[in-house]
């Protein structure tokens, strides 16, 4: 079994009106499977309000499944004596960076999810410091953090889930309110955590680009998984996407524009190398 | 505007003051604030006032950091310092129109305004070079016997330092919204002041829905990092008493035996 | 001429050892019905600018000149110019603040001391210029999905009836498809009613499709201030203060060096292909 399996997953929530009567049921997750091994850098695309944020906050024992069942490490998310390992093992970096700071002082935040967990204060301090450096905010670690750019912030927030040693780690729209930059550090911040210390990434996201360096992704729409594949299967399908509010990389798009207008170029084109190699074999 | 406002703000750098215990500074600033109400003359405020420079001068925070953030609390002072003058009955000095000015009210106008300065000096000194972790971390363990009759004193030291970081933060928030607000013509300046409270309601509306939205957010950080309360918590910075806070504690007992003194041989003179 | 900024600085805590140059003498004309990019990352001066602009900031230094007049001149009427000159802000959550959409955006025109059936006009010609659909107008702006919010936003701007819009990263947090509907719809806008319109971002790929105009601030300067291709040319130079050109000015310039001679002066998909196209023919 992998670090976070899914069978049959459903979630719903009833909405209510201003005086608390029933308007409905809204079905935010339908059906859902998944089986994400260790070490995997997965990335959920979809647009807002299509349930990845929701799928999300299951992989952390925040929302329980209505129907069927999230194992994390193995563990069942139902059952309240997992709850802490759970929450330890599956750390979660949510979107609005100053919303999930909880410390006046870089280092201080790092050390707060160790601290919750009981670890000796001589560990915190290793715990802290080598989490810092793995994000490359060592050297911030005495700033307050209203004084960080966006993409800092959200490097600290991700040191703060690395120094809880989880095993897996869950990124729910880190750099939705960041400049391209910080865009840019959370990720490469995200892509060394998976590449040098073996942690599994779940990235969930909006910005196509983001994505090409996963080696898996998942597609959500109305709740449901509707495409599923590496990012070559999933890109080439660019009418699939777009019809589900999405979008490919500009590269992908113009490749596939090409393609339509006649050249016979192949599928899935992610990167300008790849386009160039193909067009070399036009000429 | 509303970003000068220094009080339960942290200024960083190093100094022997910013690496005192939090309960050290924190009793000092008790002792401070008691002794402020027990001079009673001249010699007792120099005395104060050298305590206070002297501890300003340990804590590497520049003055006028300080006093900027003193800008705050003027009109405060200038309220206190404007009810004695002219409400205290005593010997007049100067009448114009229904106001007099006594000399008893000269006398305690003045001592107030110090008393009110200093305090506000003192107890920002404290924030100033405690980090607001490490602030309630004091508090709580001063507090600690209080559990024992069922007082939730971890629950509310949490509570404190969370509020002393999102200030800064709903701070600017406030002045973006108030920005967007005005660019859409609105006016929180001019009219009466039932006028005035009514064009705030673009204002408290959006920042009210806005720190909900953030109260929400954080509870669900925090929880995802495994928070539960007090129980079995460690600390990343256990408070230890070292030397240096010893040393601190028995300058701020020969303070106040100090201030004391002066005050029994200055009235027996 | 609509607007000139000339030589305008601006310090914070000026005179103190804290001051910090948020503007260095910044010039501009901004004429009637441009469609202009304003481009830089965070701290680059260009919302200090916008809001200098819309007169939320005096200048330290240096003068703003609306239509002629001296924007800190004796009688210059600000509230109007604010209603002229419409600056819309990032998040649409810190300006909603009615229980309808229809009464928040009625706000700016109450402001203006209209009659009420003026305002109420303004309100309605406004939404329907954003393109919300009339079965929102009485809803809690509230539960409206992010791109609609979006809309009521600017329509709330829209409704004081300005000359100048100035949309403060309009597409922050929105899909894919969201980001591409709310950019059309401010294009559409502009054809129709020749507003100009400056759009304030910090995504090369938005901007190029649609200005006409492009102008990028770096540290409280105006680094390049030109059309699109000319300013994407120096794209070298973007990369230095960590911007970069649109995705397909660097595919063309890979294709060009590795594959065969192509234009790189393209920044959108469309002449891209079509230029690909031609050298394949060729």
């Amino acid at each position: 079994m992998g670090i976070i399996k899914a069978g049959k997953l459903a979630f719903e929530y009833i909405r209510r009106d201003d005086e608390g009567n029933v308007e409905g049921i809204t079905r935010a997750i339908d059906d859902v499977d998944l089986d994400i091994q260790q070490g995997d850098f997965i990335a959920i695309l979809g647009h807002n309000g299509s349930g990845k944020s929701t799928l999300a906050k299951h992989m952390n024992a925040i929302l329980y499944p209505t129907e069927g069942t999230v194992w994390v490490d193995g563990k069942d998310t139902k059952e309240e004596k997992y709850l802490w390992d759970i929450r330890q093992n599956a750390g979660m970096v949510f979107q609005n960076p100053d919303n999930q700071i909880i410390g006046q002082v870089v280092e201080e935040d790092v050390g707060f999810g160790p601290e919750n967990m009981g670890i000796p204060t001589k560990e915190i301090w290793e715990r802290v410091e080598e989490s810092l450096k793995a994000v490359g905010m060592y050297e911030f670690r005495k700033h307050s953090p209203n004084k960080l750019s966006g993409g800092q912030k959200q490097r600290v927030s991700i040191a703060g889930v690395i120094a809880m040693h989880p095993k897996c780690i869950i990124l729910d729209e880190p750099t939705a309110m960041l400049d391209p930059n910080g865009r840019k550090e959370v990720i490469r911040a995200a892509r060394a955590l998976n590449q040098v210390e073996g942690v599994t990434v779940v990235l969930i996201t909006h910005y196509m680009e983001e994505a090409i360096y996963a080696n898996q992704i998942i597609v959500m729409d109305k709740g449901r998984i509707e495409m599923q594949g590496t990012p070559k299967e999933v890109f080439s399908r660019v009418e699939e996407l777009k019809r589900l509010r999405l979008d490919v990389p500009q590269v992908t798009l113009l490749a596939y524009e090409l393609k339509k207008a006649g050249l016979p170029l192949p599928d899935g084109i992610i990167t300008a190398q790849e386009l160039v190699d193909a067009l070399k074999k036009q000429k | 505007m509303l970003r000068d406002i220094t009080l339960g703000q942290y200024y960083q750098t190093d100094s022997v003051i910013h690496r005192l215990d939090p309960r050290v500074k924190l009793m000092t600033t008790i002792v401070f604030i008691i002794s402020l109400f027990m001079v009673k003359n001249f010699i007792g405020y120099i005395v104060a006032a050298l305590f206070l420079i002297g501890i300003i001068k340990l804590s590497h925070v520049p003055f006028q950091f300080i006093i900027k953030g003193m800008k705050s609390i003027l009109l405060l002072l200038i309220i206190t310092v404007g009810f004695n003058l002219f409400l205290t009955p005593g010997e007049a000095i100067v009448s114009v129109w229904k106001l007099t000015i006594t000399r008893e009210g000269v006398k305690i106008a003045a001592s107030m305004a110090v008393r009110l300065s200093f305090l506000i000096i003192g107890s920002s000194i404290m924030t100033l070079t405690t980090t607001p972790n490490n602030l309630t971390d004091g508090m709580e363990r001063l507090l600690n016997p209080l559990k024992r009759i069922k007082v939730p004193v971890h629950e509310v030291s949490m509570m404190m330092s969370i509020a002393l970081r999102f200030i800064p933060i709903l701070l600017e928030e406030t002045d973006k919204i108030m920005k967007a607000q005005i660019a859409r013509g609105a006016d929180f300046e001019s009219g009466n002041l039932i006028k005035k409270a009514k064009s705030l309601v673009p204002l408290l509306v959006p920042l009210f829905i806005s720190a909900f939205r953030r109260a929400n957010d954080l509870a669900m950080a925090m929880e995802a990092r495994c928070y539960r309360g007090g129980e079995n918590r460690t600390k990343m910075k256990p408070l230890k008493y070292y030397k240096r806070d010893f040393i601190a504690y028995g300058f701020t007992g020969f303070y106040l035996v100090f201030v004391i003194a002066i005050g029994r041989v200055f009235f027996i003179l | 001429m609509a607007i000139i900024v000339n030589h305008v600085s601006y310090i914070y805590e000026e005179g103190t050892s804290m001051a910090v140059h948020a503007l260095k003498d910044i010039n501009l004309q901004i004429p009637d019905g441009q469609f202009i990019g304003l481009i830089g990352h965070t701290g680059s001066g260009k919302s200090t600018l916008v809001q200098h602009l819309n007169g939320l900031i005096k200048p330290t230094h240096g003068e703003l000149y609306y239509n002629g007049e001296d924007y800190y001149s004796q009688g210059f009427d600000m509230k109007r110019l604010r209603s002229k000159v419409g600056l819309v802000f990032q998040y649409p959550e810190h300006q909603l603040f009615e229980t309808d959409v229809f009464s928040d955006v009625c706000f700016g025109p109450k402001n203006l001391g209209l009659s009420k059936s003026e305002i109420e006009l303004c309100a309605y010609a406004a939404l329907k210029q954003v393109g919300l659909e009339d079965e929102y107008f009485y809803q809690s702006p509230f539960d409206l999905s992010g791109g609609q919010k979006r809309r009521v936003a600017i329509a709330g701007v829209l409704a004081m009836k300005p000359d100048v819009l100035i949309l403060d990263e309009p597409t922050a947090g929105l899909d894919p498809k969201g980001r591409d509907e709310i950019l059309d719809q401010i294009a559409r806008l502009r054809q129709e009613t020749g507003i100009t319109v400056i759009l304030v971002s910090h995504s090369m790929e938005d901007v190029a499709k649609y200005v006409d105009r492009i102008i990028v601030m770096n540290k409280g300067g105006i680094l390049f201030d030109d059309t699109p291709k000319q300013v994407f040319r120096s794209y070298r130079k973007l990369e230095e203060v960590g911007l970069a050109a649109p995705q397909v000015t660097y595919i063309m310039h890979e294709i060009n060096n590795k594959v065969f001679p192509v234009d790189t002066d393209v920044t959108t998909l469309e002449e891209a292909k079509s230029e690909i196209l031609n050298a394949l023919r060729k």
